[in-house]
This record gives structure tokens, sequence and C-alpha cells, in this order.
């Protein structure tokens, strides 16, 4: 099992979970964060003191994945993510130990 | 002939003998006490509050909330006695008398309107001009301590100075014209507020840490209740609900609304963009700008002394914080402080006729009066600077002005009020 954090721009959500939705990932878990890689942050002016912004607003989704997904899963992310733009994000693939369904205590793929 | 008297008033209810009360008049008035009590609460609490960051936004509220109460009761209890009693020999210089308004009676007059409701009136001026002071030791000063302060300040600095100005003081014999508080009101909290930044020193960090308004939204809803409330502080200043009351109104609107076009503008060019609060402080470097001026000049006046004020005052802003790096955190001085002092001088330009002002004395010279203007500047600049100075360093000594820097990092909400401003 693997655990995907996708770091994108926010007005990506709705089109990462439709696409997400589509390949069959019934569901996630989304932070509001802030971050930069490359992208530049903006200038605010308040009364004549300037303040330089570096951390744009991201969203990060988290998704619990089987192996068997997970090319699918990434393909999915990175084609609906995806602007063309320079700040459009990151997906970070990890191993996941386990999962437990809290209701039910299924584990593994079970619980996914 | 007492027929005919009998007839004539019944006929014209509005003709009154002198000192007689008139109705029209005390109902101005009384609403004028309304909106200028709204100006401060909540206008002023809103726009400072705006401007802070949300970490002290309760403490600001709290701090304006806190002067209302405080000065009301300190005006009943001496305060106003100071400022407008009879001083007998020393009434040059202040008021006495008249403890816990003993003296004001249901029936006691005060020109056409009862003085009870000047008591009142001028008691919303006494508020917010301790209160305009907040903004330059916001977010960082003990609330024990801005208490003393603005007690104090009241009796020393507010007290005097209204006393010289409107209470029958030195500066009116002098022919000093102040129609609703250039120098009562913006010189003293503009240079209190400057004082004050100084002596207690800049916010940690500043001016390398970024310390933004944290809700500009707040900021434009007390900005447009300052200008609506405003019409009571000029308009109101007529004392009659009559033609110069009009004529004030109007005036303070026009300079309103150049004003804020005139930062605007300034700001456009400079940095290419216009901001919100940009044309919002512009509109208050208008509106105190024209508020010595506001019974004594004509539209045309009031145009001038918009447009004039945005642009002087964007740019005393820009000196203050960019090259002085001082921390007047919320701009008192530059736009209160120095608009009150341009304000002020500007009367003697534009009340004469030539420049569309009221004046009626053929006589009247624009020089002359610029001299007598400038002494209730100067004046009002000395003794505002020199006391305040004193009574922040005695205060200090005492009780401690400054919050430490670990209460101040956490936030005076949290460290001062055990409060939190948003839950969210």
């Amino acid at each position: 099992m693997k655990m995907i954090a996708a770091v994108i721009k926010p007005f990506k959500l709705d089109d990462v979970r439709e696409a997400l939705s589509k390949i069959g990932i019934q569901g996630m878990t989304i932070t509001e964060s802030k971050g930069f890689g490359r992208q530049k942050g903006h200038t605010e002016l308040y009364r004549g003191a300037e303040y330089v912004v570096d951390f744009l607003p991201k969203i990060k989704i988290e998704v619990a994945v089987d192996d068997d997904k997970l090319d699918d899963v990434i393909e999915a992310i990175t084609k609906s993510a995806s602007s063309g733009k320079i700040g459009d994000g990151k997906i970070f693939v990890s191993s996941l130990e386990q999962v437990i369904r809290i209701r039910t205590g299924e584990t593994g793929s079970e619980a996914i | 002939m007492r027929r005919a008297l009998l007839l004539v008033i019944t006929l014209f209810p509005g003709i009154v003998l002198a000192d007689d009360l008139n109705s029209a008049d005390t109902a101005w008035i009384l609403t004028s006490t309304a909106l200028v009590l709204f100006m401060t609460l909540p206008g002023l609490a809103l726009f400072y509050s705006g401007l802070v960051r949300a970490k002290n936004v309760l403490s600001v509220l709290m701090q304006c909330f806190a002067i209302a109460c405080l000065v009301s009761i300190m005006w009943m209890i001496g305060v106003y006695g100071l400022a407008f009693g009879d001083g007998g020999s020393i009434n040059k210089i202040i008021g006495l008398g008249n403890i816990m308004i003993a003296d004001i009676k249901l029936e006691s007059m005060s020109g056409t309107i009862p003085e009870i409701v000047f008591f009142m009136f001028q008691m919303t001026f006494a508020i917010i001009t301790p209160a305009l002071v907040v903004g330059g030791f916001a977010e960082r000063m003990k609330f024990s301590a801005v208490l003393w302060f603005s007690a104090l300040w009241l009796i020393l600095v507010y007290a005097p100075v209204c006393h010289w100005v409107w209470g029958g003081g030195w500066l009116s014999d002098l022919g000093f014209m102040d129609f609703a508080g250039g120098a009562v009101v913006h010189i003293n909290a503009g240079i209190a507020a400057i004082v004050a930044a100084i002596v207690l020193g800049n916010r940690k960090g500043f001016p390398e840490t970024p310390m933004a308004p944290h809700n500009m939204t707040l900021t434009v809803a007390g900005a447009s209740m300052l200008w609506v409330g405003w019409f009571g502080f000029n308009a109101g200043s007529a004392l009659a609900s009559n033609n110069s009351a009009g004529m004030a109104m109007a005036v303070t609107h026009i300079s309103a609304a150049a004003g804020s076009l005139a930062w605007m503008a300034c700001e456009w060019f400079k940095f290419n963009k216009p901001s919100v609060l940009g044309i919002v402080t512009g509109m208050v470097a208008g509106l105190g700008t024209i508020t010595p001026a506001s019974g004594f000049v004509g539209p045309m006046g009031g145009l001038a002394i918009g447009l004039i004020s945005g642009v002087v005052c964007f740019f005393a802003t820009q000196y203050v914080k960019r090259v002085l790096k001082i921390d007047d955190s919320l701009d008192v001085f530059p736009v209160h402080g120095v608009g009150g002092i341009l304000g002020t001088l500007l009367v003697a330009v534009f009340y004469a006729n030539s420049f569309g002002g009221l004046v009626s004395d053929e006589a009247y010279s624009i020089v002359s009066q610029l001299g007598v203007q400038a002494i209730g500047v100067v004046a009002t600049i000395a003794w505002c600077g020199v006391i305040t100075f004193v009574l922040l360093k005695l205060i200090d000594a005492f009780v401690g002005l400054r919050v430490d820097d670990d209460d101040e990092i956490q936030g005076l909400d949290l460290a001062l009020h055990n409060e939190r401003g948003y839950d969210i």
C-alpha cells in the first residue's frame, strides 16, 4: 500500500477530485496549506510599507492506494492538476505500513 | 405689543428670543452628539482594529471602548469644568468648578441649546481625541498604562487646549479660529501619538517584519462610519440648525471626497496600483484637515483643502514610515497631526472672500490671521508634546508602559485580556 501526498494549486481541487473519482478512488483527505517551490510570491503594499509574501496558498491531497492502483492515480493527478505554469505542485509517494477502518476494524486493502 | 408678540410666536414658532431654547438647534445637536459618539464606537474602533494583526484586534477595541467610558465619567466629574468652566482669575489658561456638573440644571442653557446637550456634545469630542492616540502605540502598550495615560492626558492636555480655543481662553482672545477641532482634536492627537510612538519604541521586528492589516473590511467599514459621523463633528459644531451647519456639512463632504481621490491618485502614480487603504486614509486626511476650517470656508475651499490634504498627508506618511522609520503604527501623526496643522493654517487663507470663504469683514487680512493661526499651532504642539512626554515617562516609572517581549509576540488579546478575537 502507498500513501500519496499531492500538493496542488487550490483551483485545481475539483478537477483532481473528479479525475480520482473516475478511476475508483473512494476517499481522500485535503488540507489547506501554504508553500512555494520555484513559484514567486507576491507583494502587498499598505500605506507605503511593502511586504513580500513568499508563501502561496496550496491544497494538499492525501490518498491511500493499493500498489496496483498507484500508476493510475499518479497519472490522474498529474493530468488534472496541471496548468502548465510554474507552481503546479508535486506528488510524494511513500510506503504505507498499515490502514485500519475505525468503525469495523478492517485492515489492509479492505480498509482502503 | 404683547398680543402682537404672542401672535408672531404662535404663527412662527421658529422665531425665538435670544437664549431661549431653539428646538431645531437642540434636535440637531442631540443628533450630532450621537453621530460623533458613533465615530468612536464603532467607527474608529473598527478602523483601527482592522489595521492591526489578528492577535491584537481585541486590544484595540478594548482600548477605544474603555477610553470612551473613562472619559465620559471624568468629563462629568470635573473635566468639563476645566474645559468650559469659568476659571476666574486664571480663566485665560483653564476653567474651574462645576464639579459633578452640579451647576448644570435641567433648565440651564448654553446659547439656544440646553447646557446638558452642549455638555454631551463636547464630551464626544473629549472621547475621540484620546481614542485617536491609540493608533500611535497600538500592539505594544500595557492596558493599565493606556488608561492612566488617557486619564491624565485628558486633564493636562485636552482640557487646557480646549479651554484656550473654545472655553474662553487666551487663544480665542487672540482670534484663533478652530471651528470643530483642528488643534483641540487633531493636532493634539497627532502629536501625542508620535511622541508615544517614539517613547515606547517600535514594535518588535519593525520595519523589516511584515505587519499587514489583518482585516481591511473592518477598516473600510469603520472609515465609512467616520465619514458619516463627521457630519455631526463639523456641522454640529455650528451649534445650530442653520445655514452655517449646512455649509459645514457640504465643505466637509467635499473635502472627504477630494482627499480620497487625491491620495488614490498619488498612490496610483507612485506605486502603480490604487489601494483601498489608501483611499480611506485620504478620506480621513481630507476630513481631519477641513475640520478647523469647516465653518469658515466655502465649497471651493473645501475642494482645495481636500486635494491638498490628500497629497500632503500622503507624502508625510511615506516620510514618517520610510525615512524616519518611526512606528506610529496607525499613522496618526502624518494624517491627523499634519492634517490638523495644515487645516488650521489654511483656515486663514480660505476664509478670505477671494478664495470663496465666508468672511464678512472687509478689513480681513490673510497674513494677519495666518500669524494668529500659527501661534495656536505652535502653542498646541509645544504644550501637547512636552506634557505627553512627561506623562509617559512618569507612567513608565510607576506602572511600566510597554508589555514584555513574550506578551508582545503572543499578542495582547491573549496576554492582557485572556481572549481571542476569532475562533476560526
